[in-house]
């Protein structure tokens, strides 16, 4: 009997809305424009379900499928959430809404195209989430890659067939040795679950080898200092959508792959290479901050701070080492792993917005020079509130969901050592300068010149997207707790896995 | 009932019924042809396409065998590897000469003779197939290397035609001669032709005369599959020939390849793995390199799938290199994945192209995706998954040699085989971005040919299908090598 679970529901109806708009074709745009629409908000409805029906307090997968898929390589279709994976498919349906909606007069190439790739994305990357069989997971790992190529291929700017070339090498290269590395687990362990991978009692050496075979395929994802020069030349060409769902969820996938494989699969590895991930985080958080107010595309100036705010991702999670020998307990480790989750949903909504908002500039001034804009406030007001307000939580204002993640990780970090947590809080600072210096520039000031002065502010649609994701970076920042609460259980368990050596147990 | 005891394969050769069939239908092509074959156009291809399937289904219904099958005085083998790879042959072939059709007649290359010579060639990959002698393998690899030197010549006025043609001969006969001399040598040291007496003749300490003996076999061999450093024929054949040919070549004649290496190398030689897996390694590895690296600087898309077949066959081989039966059944999942793809790769460029233009140059697709959004969109899957990206079926085909590496404990050389594939992906992006993120150079609608569509379609859901749900080929193939 065959039974079609709600996973299953959120990751094949985007990608059947993705078909049907392609067989549509660009003659009936109209239809497939609506139909993809459809598509991304019923998988958001379908998402409210599994919001509810979740239940808090349990590490345990729930919403569980699990069907054979390939006997031959024992491989199953196996789908399940916990507290880790849920937040971030419920960010990936809620983000996709505003893309499709952000596109919808202004994308006038090849449009049934430009939908079904971002919808196929959609279930392409909820997969990655949901997938419990490490084969099923790099299966969709790596086929998200051919609609985001085609994304930044088509639909980019001037340099795209170089950055979306770059971008998929760069990503292509860092996956295949997950691949040896999952490989090599199955015919030690006889199995693809994750579960059971992350039960395979390893080796040191065994696990310091597949350790840096999976940091080079989440680092490059997430992207780290210093692999991470693929992504602003991938912003900068990419079209606003496919800049927001690459800033807004594909590179939480590299974080979520830290705390799903890394950490679990290979912790006593992670115990001896913390220093390094340390390391790596804060120099991404500092330098890459400071890469960031030197630019001179506003595009660019995101894009350096997303990877300076994923810097504080990869800090959360490799805290942990650090804590318990510096305090003797673990009490605070938990707080760098929440914060990691926060800071992770938290940077999907503000740096997803952010790039709407700079697409919204760029639809009507074709530009992102930062020095052709200037008073765009006195044009443009409510867009101005809108762009502010997105800033502000982009540099931690308290009160918004930018703070919330940020204030744990370091907190979690003076646990460990007061210098790391002083690096790492000078982003406060730095934050502040290239998001204010950013927002002076662009909106503040008198009008800058006649193109500015003929903007238009925003209209009903474009109100209506950053409305809705200014309303959630506030509501998170100022009631976290339904989402700390998802997380509890599972981070719990996170932390226990961590603490438990592989080395020399079992058989 | 006397009526099935008559099926019983011990009683009659019904398993040869594949190479009869073939052999008449030939027979009878070439008098169709030379009687009635000019009053109407497309009628031998017609009559060609259907023996090939009549001979499918006669072989399903009557060729079946269930358990290993000697005949013919131990020449001739029919087991579940020689079916499977059969039918392979025979719907492989068919797709094949309705992929060329029009190709041929636009060209005015409408002969009889050349389907005569598709049938022999498939013959002569049958006869490899169910090759169970050195003697019937060297049969095999005749046919099938005779018809291709007259395939590949078959435009009589082409020049590059007939320069890649005396190539392919010259270098072949070469080949020939090696494996030719191999095999005496292990005849002279062994007194044996038989595969299965070879395998258990060949088992003591190695002696100096049965390594020159594989080195001359392994040469040969490699020659076939066109694995560096004998492939120097390969990208002059592949692009030289007319591009039907080279659809043959890529396809039906690779299958004859895996089954020469399959026999040979893997049956026959089997009780000495330790000497020619080492030499097929180092093949395997020089092909990989190779192939990649000198595909990147292609501009023509035949040429470019030449040197992608060397890589290609780097990944066969190394699974072979294995010398285990695992790395065989990833082997021939490869091999069926390969033939696959290619067939509807080189099926794309004979649907691309138009009579004195044949739409081969990289840059010809710039723009295709405008012109043509459906097969661009084709081409794009084909593309993606001989660079081995899920959900296709190149994928599988790669994860499962590697798979295979690393059971025999090959961890560098499954590194290697990940990270050179990660070159080769530049290459078929390539494609892919002149067919989307250029703009068309000439804006004139590609020819409809709607049969051909349905068929390039149907191949193409094949590859995405078997890439979704590739349970059923891999159950296959782990069967054939038990």
């Amino acid at each position: 009997m065959l039974h079609i679970g709600l996973l299953s529901i959120v990751i094949w109806l985007p990608i059947a809305g993705g078909v049907v708009a392609l067989s549509l074709g660009d003659a009936r745009a109209r239809a497939a424009r609506w139909v993809s629409l459809a598509a991304s908000l019923l998988t958001l409805a379908a998402c409210v379900p599994l919001y509810r029906q979740f239940v808090n307090g349990t590490p345990n997968f729930q919403f569980t499928e699990r069907m054979p898929w390939i006997p031959a390589l024992h491989a199953q279709y196996f789908l399940g959430v916990d507290g880790i994976s849920l937040p971030l498919i419920l960010l990936t349906a809620f983000m996709t809404v505003p893309v499709i909606i952000a596109g919808w007069s202004v994308v006038e190439k090849r449009p049934a195209q430009y939908y079904a790739a971002f919808l196929i994305m959609e279930g392409l990357m909820i997969g990655v989430f949901s997938a419990l069989d490490s084969l099923l997971f790099y299966f969709f790992w790596e086929a998200m890659l051919i609609p985001m190529f085609v994304i930044i291929g088509v639909w980019g700017g001037p340099r795209r067939v170089y950055a979306t070339l770059k971008f998929f090498l760069y990503t292509f290269l860092g996956s295949v040795l997950m691949l040896v590395a999952l490989i090599y687990l199955y015919l030690k362990g006889g199995s693809y679950t994750i579960a059971s991978m992350q039960a395979l009692p390893l080796s040191l050496a065994e696990q310091q080898w597949i350790f840096f075979a999976f940091l080079l395929a989440f680092a490059v994802k997430v992207p780290m200092w210093p692999v991470h020069t693929w992504l602003p030349d991938a912003h900068v060409e990419a079209p606003t959508g496919g800049s927001v769902i690459l800033a807004a969820v594909m590179l939480k996938m590299g974080g979520y792959g830290l705390l799903r494989f890394s950490l679990p699969i290979t912790p006593d590895a992670s115990h001896q290479f913390d220093g390094l991930m340390i390391a790596l985080s804060l120099i991404a958080i500092v330098y890459i901050a400071y890469v960031a107010i030197v630019q001179q595309d506003m595009k660019k100036l995101v894009a350096y701070s997303s990877i300076a705010h994923m810097g504080f991702v990869t800090l959360g999670a490799f805290l942990v080492f650090f804590i318990l020998s510096a305090t003797g307990s673990t009490r605070g480790a938990i707080n760098g792993l929440d914060g990691a989750m926060v800071q992770m949903i938290s940077h999907g909504l503000i740096s997803g917005a952010l790039f709407l908002c700079i697409g919204v500039l760029y639809d009507r001034m074709h530009t992102r020079e930062i020095s052709a804009y200037g008073g765009v406030i006195n044009v443009m007001p409510k867009f101005a509130a809108l762009m502010v307000l997105f800033a502000l939580a982009n540099s931690g204002l308290p009160g918004t969901s930018g703070f919330i993640g940020e204030f744990l990780v370091i907190l979690a970090s003076f646990k460990a050592s007061f210098w790391f947590a002083l690096t790492a809080a000078t982003i406060l600072v730095l934050g502040a300068t290239y998001n204010l210096w950013l927002i002076k520039r662009v909106i503040f000031g008198p009008v800058a010149n006649d193109k500015v002065a003929a903007l238009q502010d925003l209209n009903p649609r474009e109100f209506l997207v950053l409305g809705v994701l200014a309303v959630s970076v506030i509501l998170l920042g100022i009631w976290p707790a339904p989402l700390l609460n998802l997380m509890e259980a599972s981070t719990q368990h996170l932390l226990q896995q961590l603490l438990t050596s592989k080395i020399g147990v079992g058989p | 009932m006397n009526l099935l005891s008559l099926l019983d394969p011990t009683n009659i050769s019904w398993p040869a019924i594949p190479e009869i069939w073939l052999g008449a239908s030939a027979c009878l092509i070439l008098l169709v042809d030379a009687y009635g074959g000019h009053r109407r156009r497309g009628v031998t291809a017609s009559i060609t396409m259907m023996s090939l399937l009549i001979g499918a289904v006669l072989m399903s219904l009557f060729g079946m065998v269930l358990t290993r099958t000697v005949m013919f005085n131990g020449l001739f083998v029919a087991d579940g590897l020689s079916t499977f790879l059969k039918l392979a042959g025979f719907v492989t072939m068919a797709t094949a000469i309705f992929y060329s059709q029009e190709y041929l007649e636009q060209r005015a290359m409408v002969g009889g003779e050349y389907y005569v010579l598709c049938l022999t060639g498939l013959l002569g990959v049958f006869v490899l197939i169910s090759a169970n002698s050195m003697l019937t393998i060297y049969l095999g690899i005749e046919l099938l290397s005779l018809s291709l030197y007259a395939l590949v010549a078959f435009d009589r006025d082409s020049g590059i035609a007939a320069e890649a043609a005396i190539k392919y001969f010259v270098l072949g006969a070469i080949a020939s001669g090696a494996l030719l001399y191999g095999m005496s040598i292990l005849y002279g040291l062994t007194g044996t032709l038989e595969l299965d007496t070879l395998s258990l003749v060949v088992r003591q300490a190695p002696n100096e005369g049965v390594i020159v003996a594989i080195a001359f076999i392994v040469a040969a061999i490699a020659f076939k599959f066109g694995a560096v450093p004998f492939h120097m024929w390969v990208p002059d054949v592949y692009q030289g020939a007319p591009t039907s040919v080279t659809l043959f070549i890529a396809t039906v004649s690779n299958l004859g390849s895996f089954a020469l290496i399959a026999r040979l190398l893997s049956h026959g030689l089997a009780g000495m793995p330790a000497i020619w897996t080492q030499m097929v390694m180092a093949v395997a590895v020089l092909s990989l390199l190779f192939g990649n690296l000198i595909a990147i600087a292609q501009t023509n898309l035949k040429r470019m799938l030449a040197y992608s077949a060397i890589a290609n066959a780097g990944f066969v081989l190394l699974g072979f290199s294995t010398g285990q039966a695992v790395g065989y059944q990833a082997a021939l999942n490869f091999t069926i994945a390969y033939v696959l793809t290619t067939l509807a790769a080189f099926g794309l460029i004979l649907v691309l192209s138009r009579s004195g233009f044949e739409h081969d140059e990289i840059a010809d697709f710039r723009g295709l995706s405008a012109r043509d959004p459906l097969l661009a969109a084709l081409m794009l899957v084909i593309m993606f998954s001989t660079a081995g990206v899920p959900p296709f079926v190149g994928f599988w085909a790669k994860l499962w040699i590697i798979q295979a590496l690393l059971t025999s404990h090959h961890v560098w050389l499954a590194t290697f085989a990940v990270l050179i594939s990660v070159i080769g992906a530049f290459y078929y992006l390539r494609v892919v971005w002149y067919m989307y993120f250029e703009a068309p150079a000439d804006q004139s609608p590609a020819l409809q040919k709607p049969r051909m569509r349905l068929i390039l379609l149907i191949n193409t859901l094949a590859v995405a299908a078997l890439g979704l749900l590739p349970n059923s080929l891999l159950e296959i193939c782990q069967r054939l090598f038990p």
